[in-house]
């Protein structure tokens, strides 16, 4: 199909086959745990991470050299933010935060190298993470509150007839986080790549290839944002979720 | 080339069934995603968790315990300054005292000695005119006893002179009664 539409050298849109997912190594089923690309780009963005945080800061300057000032400041970020928002008693899991934020981050970013894959434009990847904080959040909630966690739904500063309405907009919305935090992700991610699978299509006709690059260009300046603004918004809502749980009280 | 024919082929494949829809929803490989991401996060996880963060932590609080400790250090030195300041005026104006002091002592010892020496002064020379009073007195003494002999050898010269002979006592006795008159 794809070969037939080369051949004819005119128009090729396949915006969407930069997200297929193939076995590195030999043909066949993909299997749970055959080394597709999907592992390629994990395990580049697992080895970026290593090498700005494990590698970079080594040197544990007092006057941090270049690469120790990246891990330090996204390091005083994240914290910040966890603080910020988690509260105090939030800290404790500033681990897991961060490890949320460099991995979507830096998938992000090395999705946006040309002929890349990008691992957080897929459902089955952002899932993961939003299932996960979210089992993570309810989970951490019953145990610390237990009971008590349940006043997360109950709004006493409402009036006691709207009280049973708003409780059950508030476990529907509870309910729907995991999704529209996964798919938030996904969504913006694979859009911007699509878009800008779409825009080099129309780069093969010449007379408005010069406007293409340009559209290109301004995608891909756009894109880099959005890698670091998803990224930032999953983090925070992370944070949200996580003050939910440890400070349930409305 | 067999690589890129294989990729070819599973592309393909995948665009045949994508046909419908997406390869994000292409469920058959979400179980390999699923478990490579996960293998992912434990490995970020465990990296930043036990070498990544509490270096970076470490190296955090170090530098601000040594920024804190230098402005306190700085603020000691400040305090010092002052400190050293104020000991220095107080030493000059002590000093000042002290030299007023001295001078005020050696002026009193200077008068005193002085007084002292005056008066011995003023002894020695009232011993002296004293002294001289006496010499003089003496002087006085012998004079008129001088004047006695000579009178009395000049007026028996003259006695002798005017063809007189007059004896010695005669002659003292009226010598004397003229002296006294």
């Amino acid at each position: 199909m794809a070969t037939e539409e080369h051949s004819e050298g005119g128009l090729v849109f396949h915006p969407f086959d930069q997200f297929n997912v193939y076995p590195l190594f030999g043909d066949g089923p993909v299997h749970w745990y055959t080394i597709t690309n999907v592992t390629l780009w994990l395990g580049l963005a697992a080895l970026l991470i290593i090498a700005v945080f494990v590698i970079g800061s080594s040197g544990r300057k007092l006057i941090p050299s270049r690469i120790q000032s990246v891990g330090e400041l996204a390091y005083d970020f994240i914290y910040k933010m966890v603080e910020d928002v988690a509260g105090h008693d939030g800290a404790k899991y500033f681990p897991v935060v961060m490890t949320l934020f460099l991995f979507i981050l830096s998938a992000n970013m090395l999705g946006l190298l040309p002929m890349s894959f990008t691992t957080t434009s897929h459902i089955a990847v952002t899932a993961v993470l939003g299932f996960g904080v979210f089992l993570f959040v309810t989970l951490l909630g019953l145990f610390k509150h237990g009971f008590g966690f349940l006043g997360l739904f109950w709004m006493k500063d409402a009036p006691l007839a709207l009280r049973p309405v708003i409780a059950i907009i508030e476990v529907i919305s509870y309910f729907v986080r995991p999704v529209t935090h996964s798919i938030r992700l996904a969504g913006n991610i694979m859009a911007g790549h699509a878009v800008i699978k779409v825009f080099a299509g129309f780069a093969a006709i010449a007379a408005i290839s010069p406007a293409a690059i340009v559209a290109i260009t301004a995608m891909y300046g756009l894109e880099v944002l959005v890698a670091f603004i998803q990224a930032y918004v999953f983090t925070m809502l992370t944070c949200v979720y996580l003050k939910d749980a440890l400070h349930p009280g409305h | 080339m067999a690589t890129t024919t294989t990729t070819e082929a599973a592309v393909t494949g995948a665009h045949e069934t994508a046909k419908a829809g997406m390869p994000q929803l292409e469920f058959s490989h979400f179980p390999n995603q699923i478990f490579w991401l996960v293998v992912t996060l434990l490995v970020i996880f465990l990296a930043l968790k036990l070498i990544a963060l509490p270096r970076i932590g470490g190296t955090l609080a170090t530098r601000r315990g040594t920024i804190t400790n230098d402005l306190a250090a700085a603020e000691e030195l400040k305090l010092k300054v002052v400190a050293a300041e104020k000991a220095y005026a107080d030493a000059l104006t002590s000093a000042r005292a002290e030299a007023g002091k001295i001078a005020a002592a050696a002026k009193a010892d200077i008068q005193a000695d002085l007084n002292k020496a005056i008066a011995k002064a003023d002894a020695q020379i009232a011993a002296k005119a004293t002294e001289s009073a006496g010499r003089i007195d003496e002087i006085r003494a012998g004079a008129q006893e001088a004047i006695a002999e000579v009178a009395k050898d000049t007026a028996k010269e003259l006695v002798a002179a005017l063809g007189g002979k007059a004896d010695a006592r005669t002659i003292t006795a009226a010598v004397t009664a003229r002296l006294k008159g």
